[in-house]
């Protein structure tokens, strides 16, 4: 068995070493226990200063996938690659923030010694701390707590902790692993607001998340993982790219709605037809074709395709 | 501060905030309080001519009874340390308390080595103070004090460091649950085997005596209990143990050699190894 964690690299890097690197590289990242594949050949890039968004189900692979970047887990075959160091470089920790999925911090201790205790292992300088931790505080809306035990802490309010360490000394990267799983709705918004902060100011954010409204708004980039894979990945204009067209229609049988195919892949749920990927230029010659087939139209309701479409029309793609 | 500091420094913190420390003391004082009143009332035995016991035979029943009070104070010690260090790891890595710990640059090593450093320093401070009031009380209250008090101390804390690594080890890979029971139970046949191997000293048995000698080398805390009993055994006792022979030795309560330098050796030896296999099975562990 292999060390997980450390490969020793007694030099500091300076900040922005090899910023020409992406921030995040794998290649055929894999990692299996036992018999359970976790990530089947990750390869991926997540290019300096973006918000990179990891999509996926339940039990897809994206908590394997971070843990493995981070060195907290040993690949099983592959290699990866953070701000142009291999993973698990102690070094290059000292430029990366992260938020558990499992987030929990010592309870005993109050929000702002959490975060001094963050400052003095990451390690900023001491001068710097008592700037961080208030920053830090400010930011994720703790301020008026900072002085009372974790423990006393909701699950909500134990995450705006967490968020508030992984923002300590303005990393260069941060992952973010269900940051908001615990966030009342405006949580989620100052999450989200927290994040476009960060990329304004050139960090990249690696984002997992099965919130897709929330990726939706922010990120750049996307990667849909499902069992272990990529099914999909690229820009967000790249991956909703097309339109949809609901009807709401009457009359049409199966074979008649069968051969309707041909004006995009329908979503059938009874009287409501839904056509992925079709050009609005063809929404009338659509209609007159089911008015031709003696159906009726009582609406038509043409739309942009939203993240969640494209991801639940990629899962069933998968399933076929 | 080095990373190991800062991970010792919050183990002692975690002690304190959690009021370990607060009942260890608590309970120590009302221990020290009653065993002090107990050792009182030895002085003031009287004997059928209504004289009180000369003052050789109080030091005698003294040391006899401090053996025993030290004993529940190693035991003390042995159980807290065990039940302290079972969850030390595993419990963190179970609640995803060290996930965001360990994404910082911080070596696993230095996790594993302050932690028990911090609880090292626990188990060190209150070897010696426990050790401190309670030598204060007997000498206070019958004016006896065992000939050897540093060694005393210094056996009875190595004692509790050998639960405390015991713990630790298993900690890396089991529950706080499983790893705390197992430890116990291992310094409880550690224990019997020591006693086993004193009715083989007394029977001449070599095979028993073997339990004895291998259960030492396993598992050292027996062992160093015979040391803290040596150290608290006065020069005319000795005597009287060696002038009975291989009975003498069979006693589980009583030293007639303090442990040999090869075997405190070995405790060294048997310490490191511990601490590294530890270091070892963390590193190697996914989390």
């Amino acid at each position: 068995m292999t060390d997980v964690a450390e490969k020793t690299e007694e030099e500091a890097s300076p900040r922005g070493e090899a910023s020409g690197t992406p921030a995040v590289k794998t290649v055929e990242l894999t990692k299996r226990f036992g018999r359970t594949v976790a990530l089947a050949g990750l390869s991926m890039t997540v290019p300096r200063g973006e918000v990179f968004g990891f999509l996926g189900p339940n039990g897809a692979g994206k908590t394997t996938a971070v843990k493995l970047l981070l060195g907290l887990l040993t690949p099983t075959s592959g290699e990866g690659w953070l701000l142009g160091r291999p993973v698990g470089d102690l070094q290059t920790r000292r430029r990366i923030g992260y938020l558990p999925e499992l987030f929990r911090y010592q309870g005993w201790l109050t929000a702002a010694e959490v975060l001094s205790l963050h400052c003095e292992l990451a390690p900023l300088p001491r001068s710097s701390w008592k700037d961080e931790v208030r920053t830090a505080l400010e930011t994720v809306g703790l301020t008026d707590r900072a002085h009372d035990r974790v423990g006393t802490f909701s699950k909500g309010m134990q995450q705006r902790l967490g968020l508030g360490a992984a923002l300590l000394g303005e990393p260069e990267l941060v992952f973010l692993d269900e940051p908001t799983s615990a966030l009342d709705p405006v949580g989620r918004h100052d999450v989200r607001e927290i994040i476009r902060g960060l990329a304004a100011r050139g960090t990249a954010v690696f984002l997992n998340s099965h919130l897709l409204s929330e990726v939706e708004q922010v990120c750049d980039r996307v990667a849909v993982v499902d069992h272990g894979r990529v099914i999909a990945s690229g820009t967000m204009d790249e991956l909703l790219g097309g339109t949809s067209v609901r009807l709401r229609v009457a009359g049409l049988t199966q074979a008649d709605k069968n051969a309707l195919s041909g004006f995009g892949r329908i979503d059938d749920e009874g009287d409501q037809l839904t056509f992925a990927g079709l050009d609005p230029d063809r929404v009338p010659e659509l209609v007159a074709s089911i008015v031709a087939k003696g159906g009726r139209v009582f609406e038509v309701a043409p739309r942009h395709e939203t993240l969640e479409d494209r991801f639940l029309q990629l899962l069933q793609d998968e399933e076929k | 501060m080095p990373p190991v500091l800062v991970i010792a420094r919050l183990t002692v913190q975690e002690a304190s905030r959690r009021r370990l420390l607060l009942a260890l003391l608590i309970l120590t004082l009302i221990v020290v309080g009653f065993s002090a009143w107990g050792f009182n009332k030895i002085t003031t035995v009287t004997r059928s001519d209504g004289t009180t016991l000369p003052h050789d035979q109080v030091a005698l029943i003294t040391s006899q009874l401090l053996i025993v009070v030290t004993f529940m104070f190693s035991g003390v010690l042995a159980l807290s340390a065990a039940v302290v260090a079972g969850p030390l790891i595993s419990s963190e890595v179970e609640s995803g308390l060290l996930l965001s710990m360990l994404a910082r640059p911080v070596r696993r090593s230095e996790v594993v080595i302050g932690k028990w450093l911090g609880l090292a320093v626990l188990v060190a401070v209150y070897a010696a103070g426990s050790a401190l009031l309670e030598l204060i009380a007997v000498d206070w209250a019958t004016g006896y004090l065992p000939p050897h008090p540093i060694e005393l101390t210094v056996f009875v804390a190595a004692e509790g460091l050998v639960l405390l690594s015991l713990g630790l080890v298993l900690s890396t890979r089991l529950s706080g649950i499983t790893a705390g029971v197992i430890a116990l139970v291992a310094w409880l046949m550690g224990w019997i085997a020591g006693v086993v191997g004193d009715i083989g000293t007394g029977l001449q048995n070599q095979a028993l005596q073997n339990v004895g000698i291998v259960s030492h080398l396993l598992l050292p805390s027996d062992g160093l209990w015979r040391g803290a009993i040596y150290a608290m055994e006065p020069d005319t006792y000795l005597a009287a143990l060696r002038a009975a022979g291989t009975f003498g030795r069979a006693n589980p309560f009583a030293a007639v050699d303090p442990p040999p330098i090869q075997f405190l050796v070995w405790v060294l030896i048997w310490f490191a190894l511990l601490l590294g296999l530890s270091v070892w099975s963390f590193r190697t562990r996914e989390i």
